[in-house]
């Protein structure tokens, strides 16, 4: 008997929610099949590759990082290098020195950031906050306010924090929000009711599901994406029909095997390597799980990610 | 397809003898179905009968042992789509690919490869599986190779659909059960009665899953059903779609023949490219590869590969738990001082790694916080002051322990002065927030 493909096709989709504004915005979700079944039916929205700077600059970047940036002297320089890193589909602008534990930068100095990278680049934004809940409320609304019509994407809002957020990002200044749970399928959809309720549309949202890398309790993360997107198309769920954007760099670049040093660990080799590997590794284990877009750092890892999501559509 | 109650029931006596331990042959029937009893408890099943509810009732995909002694690995035997529904059972393997078509230096590195990466993660040891030992033309210098793979005491996966060759290469390394790889629509019959004459399992192929199925078919009718399905195929999008279709059909749609486990080869999908490989090899570790082969595996492959596959095949029920208590580290005795953290597994592996380079003896003390995370336990009420309090008393720490400074992990730092006030006379000192930073910080505690 010869072999007949059963396509499983949904009659549900994951929303489509449009990232920047003129020639380069970038549609991200849309899809009707199972993550990366292009094989299926087409993928409206081939999954989209996000590439992650930060204000404070090149601080602690690897050997390859470095001599990607080399002559970049201000974060706008910075920003419109990363704009340019081959398979960068957009900029995500890590807030990481407002954090009020470290250099805790007045929002005002946030705000100049943002504008500053916005400025430089032709592609959509992705504002990331410090993961301080408060912290990450001001900067959001004041940047929201300064970046009005540009469209951009905030990360995230929290279930602390997502009145503010969603009431400024999502309404008063109708910018595009994420919103963040830890790895469980019922806190995630309860994130979204509360954001619809408060009137953010569903055309506004994203969520991040929650992440880790490779090794580090991304059973968690595999699951609970893979019950989403069944509930999402197999069921129908509105609530969970918002397309997934994982940061998948901060968690890559912290683990042991990405930031060890040779000289501490001979026999595991050059340590640039590791981190990207690492960065590869979750990255594709997070699309292939459902992300509809990941945020990476190294511009090896863009390259290869952004390649390996085409070679599957 | 499964068979429901009323198949099975259809085709027993109906007398209701009970000699099964069932009341009657519609209740022994229902328990069938649902795998609850075998088949082989009613004693009045004609010999016809039974072979035929045998094969209906069987697992949807067939597991499949492949290699000898240490190198022996199961795969397949998988029943659901998904982790959440039930625990993956059989690990997906890692191979390293040589060739007669590679350089000499391509095929020693792999070799070295070999030797070099082997550690241990959280009590499972991590290294090269297997070693697919891929035919192209030159027969002398591919018995060369066969020879030099066997010699690493490896799992082989013989890839040569020339039946000679084949053939010479399994005199040298048959008895190590490898597999046979490499049979398409127009060898299957030589290659099959080599795998025959040695007992091993046979990598089958095709140009399209249409004709691996055909040739499938053809092989079982044959009598074998020790077959692995190679869904290689011409391109990434073509080898993930027919690595997802096979598992699908059999899994879900109940397709036996396509119910065996597969290879892939990243090594020729994205051949010179290690950062694709590693991103190809990542997708079928999540989906559907249960052997995946690479040109290399060096550490920076590893670490992050292993690492996930040993995440996705943990049982979705219950965390991976140390039990609570001392864990003296570097010889640490009672005069050392106390570092403490949570009782999951992955957690107690990652400090207790850095607790032992850092050279300085430490009394490692876990607590029991439901196998939780640092931050998932605080955040879940499972590891605050009180429970540490708590397990200070029942593990009788002070009657134990003579030195009175205790470190708490950093991502809970705000915990100190709770924990000062429930531990009168201790020192509490937070670490900073990453393990790996545990080296520098121990030493110059300790300076
Ligand atoms: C997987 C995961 C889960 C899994 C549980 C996994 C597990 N077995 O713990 C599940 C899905 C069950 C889960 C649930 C929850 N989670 Co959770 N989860 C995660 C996730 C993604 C990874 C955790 C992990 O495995 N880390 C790896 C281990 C090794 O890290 P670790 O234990 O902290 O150890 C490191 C350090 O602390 C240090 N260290 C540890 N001990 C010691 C000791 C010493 C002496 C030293 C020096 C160092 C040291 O070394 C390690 C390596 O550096 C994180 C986010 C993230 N990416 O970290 C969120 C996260 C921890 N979860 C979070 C939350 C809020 C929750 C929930 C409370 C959500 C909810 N409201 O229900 C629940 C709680 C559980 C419950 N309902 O009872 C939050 C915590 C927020 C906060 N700051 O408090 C996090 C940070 C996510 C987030 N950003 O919001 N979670
Ligand atoms: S032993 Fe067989 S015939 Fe007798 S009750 Fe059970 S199923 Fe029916």
């Amino acid at each position: 008997m010869a072999f007949v493909q059963k396509p499983q096709v949904y009659k549900a989709a994951i929303n489509t929610v449009e990232l920047g504004v003129g020639e380069k915005k970038v549609a991200v979700g849309g899809a009707t099949v199972s993550p990366l079944y292009s094989f299926d039916a087409p993928i409206a929205n081939p999954p989209r590759v996000g590439i992650e700077i930060t204000d404070t600059g090149l601080k602690g970047a690897t050997k390859g990082m470095a001599e990607f940036y080399s002559g970049c002297n201000s974060l706008a320089d910075i920003a419109k290098r990363a704009a340019q890193a081959p398979g960068a589909d957009f900029v995500c602008l890590k807030l990481e020195g407002a954090d009020p534990g470290e250099e805790n930068k007045s929002v005002e100095d946030c705000v100049a950031a943002a504008k500053e990278v916005c400025g430089a680049i032709d592609k959509p934004l992705v504002i990331e906050g410090c993961k301080n809940t408060q912290k990450d409320a001001q900067l959001f609304e004041k940047i929201a306010e300064a970046l009005q019509g540009k469209n951009v994407l905030f990360l995230s809002a929290k279930e602390e924090n997502h009145k503010t957020v969603g009431a400024s990002v999502g309404l008063a200044y109708s910018q595009k929000v994420g919103a963040e749970s830890a790895c469980d399928i019922n806190l995630a959809k309860q994130l979204n009711v509360l954001m619809t309720q408060l009137g953010v549309p569903s055309g506004s949202m994203v969520m991040n599901l929650g992440s880790a890398a490779a090794g580090y309790g991304f059973e968690y993360v595999a699951s609970t994406m893979d019950r989403v997107k069944q509930a999402a198309l197999g069921q129908n769920d509105s609530m969970l029909q918002m397309p997934v954007v994982t940061p998948v760099a901060s968690e890559a670049w912290s683990v042991k095997e990405a930031i060890i040093s040779e000289e501490d660990m001979p026999e595991w080799g050059d340590q640039e390597q590791r981190g990207i590997k690492m960065e590869i590794v979750t990255a594709a284990a997070c699309l292939a799980s459902g992300s509809d877009a990941v945020i990476l750092k190294h511009p090896a890892s863009v390259a290869t990610i952004s390649a390996f999501i085409a070679a599957l559509m | 397809m499964a068979l429901t109650g009323l198949d099975i029931f259809k085709i027993t006596p109906k007398t209701n003898c009970k000699d099964c331990g069932s009341p009657t042959c519609m209740a022994f029937a229902m328990k069938v179905a649902q795998g609850a009893v075998p088949l082989d408890k009613c004693p009045h099943l004609s010999a016809e009968v039974r072979a035929k509810l045998d094969e209906a009732t069987a697992p949807p995909m067939k597991t499949i042992k492949i290699g000898t002694g240490e190198g022996e690995f199961t795969l397949g035997g998988e029943t659901v789509l998904y982790r959440h529904e039930k625990t993956f059972v059989s690990k997906n393997l890692y191979a390293v690919a040589i060739s007669d078509a590679y350089s000499d230096a391509q095929n020693d590195s792999a070799f070295a490869d070999i030797k070099k990466v082997d550690y241990e993660r959280i009590g499972e040891r991590m290294c090269v599986d297997a070693i697919f030992v891929d035919y192209a033309s030159d027969g002398a210098k591919y018995i060369e190779l066969v020879k030099r793979a066997k010699e690493t005491g490896k799992t082989l996966i013989i890839n040569c659909g020339d039946a000679a060759v084949a053939s010479s290469a399994l005199e040298i390394a048959g008895a190590s059960k490898p597999v046979l790889g490499g049979a398409d629509s127009t060898n299957f019959a030589a290659l099959n009665d080599l795998a025959k004459k040695y007992g091993i399992v046979l990598g089958v192929k095709g140009k399209d899953l249409s004709e691996l199925h055909d040739t499938v078919e053809k092989l079982e009718a044959l009598g074998n059903k020790e077959l692995i399905l190679d869904v290689t195929m011409a391109s990434i999008k073509d080898a993930f779609s027919a690595a997802v279709q096979v598992r699908r059909a059999s899994v879900k749609d109940g397709d036996r023949v396509f119910g065996y486990p597969s290879i892939v080869n990243t090594a020729k999908l994205a051949s010179g490219d290690m950062n694709m490989q590693a991103a190809l090899a990542s997708l079928f570790t999540l989906k559907y590869g249960s052997v995946i082969v690479m040109e290399h595996m060096s550490y920076s492959d590893a670490l992050p590969l292993y690492g996930l596959r040993q995440n996705i095949f943990t049982n979705p029920q219950k965390p991976m738990k140390v039990e609570p208590g001392i864990y003296p580290i570097n010889g640490a005795n009672e005069n050392s001082v106390c570092a403490l953290t949570v009782d999951f597994a992955l957690t107690y592996f990652v400090v207790s790694g850095e607790l032992e380079r850092s050279g300085v003896p430490v009394n490692f003390l876990i607590t029991d916080a439901g196998g939780y995370s640092v931050l998932t336990a605080w955040a879940a009420g499972k590891l605050s002051a009180s429970s540490i309090a708590k397990f200070f008393q029942e593990a009788d720490i002070e009657g134990k322990v003579k030195n009175r400074t205790l470190i708490i992990p950093g991502k809970v730092a705000v915990l100190k002065g709770e924990i000062e006030d429930k531990l009168p006379g201790w020192k509490i000192i937070p670490s900073p927030p990453e393990a790996i930073h545990l080296v520098k910080f121990l030493r110059e505690l300790n300076a």
